[in-house]
């Protein structure tokens, strides 16, 4: 049995995607020529922005399309910069995205302040925190809606509710509630998405900009985008992101086969669930006690099961990951994390449920018996 | 996360790894390591007095397949051999033995050639 758990990572384009691809693969004109073969290819992208301005509840005008939202968060951050020269203070969550975290450095060395807001264990900001840090100089808010790898869900009503009153920008990440949760974004000034994590294909995303927003554009050229964003239009990935938020996800059994396999594999002793079971329906991320995440990751791997890890010895810079010590994961379970997403579209069977369970207990077995650290029940951590 | 390319015998020695486990009685315990890092070795060792020769070492370790890999392949050079012999033990000699470890894993082979040492010199020290 193969089973593919890294949805939070990326997801399989989905079959009617690829039918409406096909379909489309025709229009090959480039939206910028002025014969038929151009024109109708451009009618296309703006019927998608249409049905994805509809989807998050704000006006075409406001919804750029980028090559993902690495882009679009690099955008939103640098492009207000240069608008708004006199402010140089930018408020993140400790739990922001790379791509968040390292534009952020970026800005650091061009003299900006970067103020973080921490988290509690379970992920969630500390909004009086964030009410506090925010000043005359803070050019942008940027903390993401649901954070990829622990699932967190941040309230971003009511933060977008506090930047309102304090007259500050508000970004948010929205890369892994987009097409999952409903989003109302006409309350929200910028909000970044990816099409890679709804099974549309990949090197396609948006930048939502609320309409008034002062922001220069970060690719200059052919004007494209309303000349907000030069660069011959990704068609194919429009028409797949397109098509993406019209297929039926199955939410409903999708939190429940989450339920399950928390349940299941909380019965590990010494074994937490990080984020919170409130968090997003798809991503599970659980820390075993005296172990290392890609030692698992790898076991599970041969099994046929592919999740990922945030263990230290997994990463490139050899750190532990930035979410979990964050929100305070004590050193026994800090590295022994894995993170189990599942796909919207398609829900395990109980079968498929079953043997992730049991492949999971069996290796993490198998680990704690080679490792050091043993863990031992006392009244404190039951 | 980076896409490790292990070698045939990393992943040997990491699926089945040889010598794992306690000593009871130990003649002596080498620890390295901690769990922020997300490595932990601890070998044990059964020293035959006479000949100075390790009788018997085993290990428990917390890490990735790497740390795993190397500190059972140190377990088999070891044993068997004097302690004079075993402190000469390298990383290298580990990572050679593995058919080469990735650079960014180089430092586990560093870990389990060091608490292998420290094992020893826990030995001699008690000895003296």
């Amino acid at each position: 049995m193969k089973l593919y758990l890294d949805n939070a990572a990326t997801t399989p384009i989905a079959k009617e995607v690829v039918e409406e691809l096909n379909k489309q693969i025709k229009n090959y004109g480039n939206p910028s020529s002025r014969h038929k073969l151009g024109k109708s290819t451009k009618e296309e992208i703006e019927k998608a922005r249409e049905k994805i301005a509809k989807f998050i509840n704000v006006k075409p005008g406001e919804v750029f399309f980028t090559s993902g939202a690495t882009e679009s968060n690099n955008w939103a951050i640098k492009g207000t910069a240069s608008t708004n020269p006199e402010k140089k203070q930018i408020i993140i969550s400790a739990i922001e995205h790379p791509s968040i975290l390292e534009t952020c450095e970026a800005m650091k060395k061009q003299g900006y302040k970067i103020d973080l807001i921490s988290v509690n264990k379970e992920g969630r900001i500390n909004l009086e925190e964030l009410k506090n840090k925010i000043s005359q100089d803070t050019l942008l808010v940027s903390i993401m809606h649901i954070n990829n790898e622990i699932g967190t869900i941040q309230p971003i009503e009511e933060i977008s509710k506090i930047c309102k009153e304090k007259r500050v920008l508000f970004h948010t990440d929205a890369v892994q509630s987009f097409g999952k949760i409903k989003i109302d974004a006409s309350q929200i000034d910028l909000l970044s998405v990816s099409g890679h994590k709804l099974n549309a294909m990949k090197g396609i995303g948006f930048l939502y900009i609320k309409k008034g927003t002062k922001i220069n554009p970060l690719l200059n050229g052919g004007g494209q985008e309303r000349n907000m964003r030069s660069g011959t239009e990704n068609f194919l990935g429009i028409v797949s992101l397109k098509k993406a938020i019209d297929l039926k996800r199955k939410i409903t059994e999708v939190s429940k086969s989450r339920e399950r396999i928390i349940k299941e594999i909380l019965k590990i002793p010494g074994t937490i669930l990080n984020g919170s079971e409130k968090g997003a329906c798809n991503i599970i991320s659980l820390s075993f006690y005296g172990i290392e995440g890609e030692s698992l990751q790898m076991l599970l791997d041969e099994e046929g099961i592919s999740i990922s890890t945030g263990s230290a010895c997994s990463s490139n810079k050899l750190s532990a990951s930035h979410v979990l010590e964050a929100t305070g994961t004590d050193e026994f379970h800090l590295n022994g994390n894995i993170r189990i997403s599942l796909d919207t579209l398609k829900p395990l069977t109980k079968k498929e449920e079953d043997f992730l369970i049991k492949k999971v207990k069996e290796n993490v077995e198998k680990l704690q018996k080679i490792s050091p650290i043993k863990f031992k029940e006392t009244s404190n951590n039951k | 996360m980076i896409n490790t390319n292990y070698s045939k015998k990393v992943i040997e020695h990491f699926s089945k790894p040889k010598n794992i486990g306690k000593i009871k009685n130990a003649d002596a315990i080498g620890e390295l390591g901690n769990p922020t890092c997300g490595d932990v070795m601890r070998i044990y060792l059964k020293v035959d007095k006479k000949t100075e020769k390790i009788k018997n070492i085993k290990f428990q370790t917390m890490g990735c397949a790497a740390a795993i890999a190397t500190s059972s392949m140190i377990t088999e050079l070891a044993k068997g051999k004097t302690l004079e012999q075993a402190k000469k033990i390298t990383n290298k000699d580990v990572a050679d033995s593995l058919q080469g470890l990735p650079p960014i894993k180089m430092h586990c082979s560093n870990l389990a050639a060091d608490a292998l040492r420290v094992a020893i010199k826990n030995y001699e020290e008690k000895i003296s």
